[in-house]
Order: structure tokens, then sequence, then C-alpha cells
């Protein structure tokens, strides 16, 4: 947990009472109501990802994985988006953020060539799978 | 061994717009 964010971030801590000036700009801001709010930005400032309240270890560092690959995807890092969702299936199977990076996994391909076999795949591989959650249904269109 | 987080938010976010770098900001109100 402590390397990937290491690796992958610059971490930053608004603390809502002794950070009070710091709340009051980045709380608005970014619309945090609650703690723990954990924001995943990009480069330039823009929410990406947002993990509200506990999680057991394994599902926070699934989010935070999760949350990184959405940075590579929206930066049109398509190799690198595929790399970082599959990692997150592969590692962390049981976690909350496996079914969702699933579906994504198959998008980033297919944004990356217009080929819709990516989709298909990632359809048959939820009829393996994390059937019955909402990322299941959402991939059943392309089967 | 903990993360480190930086307090000072403002300096993050334009080192890490010069680095290319992502940014994890948490939002806390653990005891420091």
């Amino acid at each position: 947990m402590v390397k990937f964010v290491t690796d992958n971030f610059m971490p930053a801590r608004v603390h809502v009472r002794d950070d009070s000036a710091l709340f009051q700009k980045y709380g608005e801001k970014y619309g945090a109501q609650w703690t723990p709010t954990i924001l995943e930005l990009d480069s330039n400032g823009v929410e990406r990802h947002r993990i509200e309240g506990f999680l057991p270890n394994d599902d926070f560092l699934g989010q935070l994985m999760l949350g990184r690959a959405q940075i590579a995807f929206a930066e049109e890092k398509w190799d690198e988006a595929e790399r970082r969702f599959r990692e997150i299936v592969e590692k962390l199977p049981e976690s909350d953020a496996a079914p969702e990076a699933l579906y994504w996994a198959g998008v980033a391909p297919y944004k990356a060539s217009n080929d819709n076999s990516s989709l298909r795949q990632t359809a048959n591989a939820f009829k393996d799978r994390y059937q019955g959650t909402s990322w299941a249904k959402k991939a059943s269109i392309w089967a | 061994m903990e993360i480190n987080f930086r307090h000072d938010v403002d300096a993050v976010l334009a080192e890490a717009k010069e680095l290319q770098k992502p940014v994890l900001l948490d939002f806390s109100a653990a005891p420091m």
C-alpha cells in the first residue's frame, strides 16, 4: 500500500480541524463533505477517483489502483490503463474494485483500436465471474 | 513504513503539474 502510493502519487493531507483554512479552501473546491475522503487527482489537479469512508486494506488498495488506472485512461494511455486495470483483477480478484476493473480493461483496448473483440471477450469473461454485479450487466450488451 | 503526507497542498499541486505526477489528496479527521 505505502509503496503503491509512493510510487504513483504525491500524497497530501488536509486535516479538517487542524488545517481549517486549507480545509475550507480545498474541501469547498472538491466538495469533500465527509472523512475520510481520498481523492485521486491527475497532474492538473482534476479529480479522477474518489474514495469516501473506511475500507479494509485490500478494498482500499483496489480503489487506489482503480483510480490510478482511471488517470491513465483519462490521459488516453490505453496500454497503461489496460495493464493497470488487469493488475487489479489479477492481484485483488475479491476486491470490490475488481469487476469494475475487468469492465474497463476491456474498454481500454477498444478505445485504442476500435476493434470490438476486446469488448466481446470482456462480456464472455463476465460469464465466468462477477455475475450479478452492475459491471457484468453493463458488459452483457457486448456479448 | 508510513505514507509521508505533505500538508502544503498548494505546493504539492504545483509540483505535481511540473512533474506530471498524480496527487493523492486525503481529507482526514484522524488525530495528527
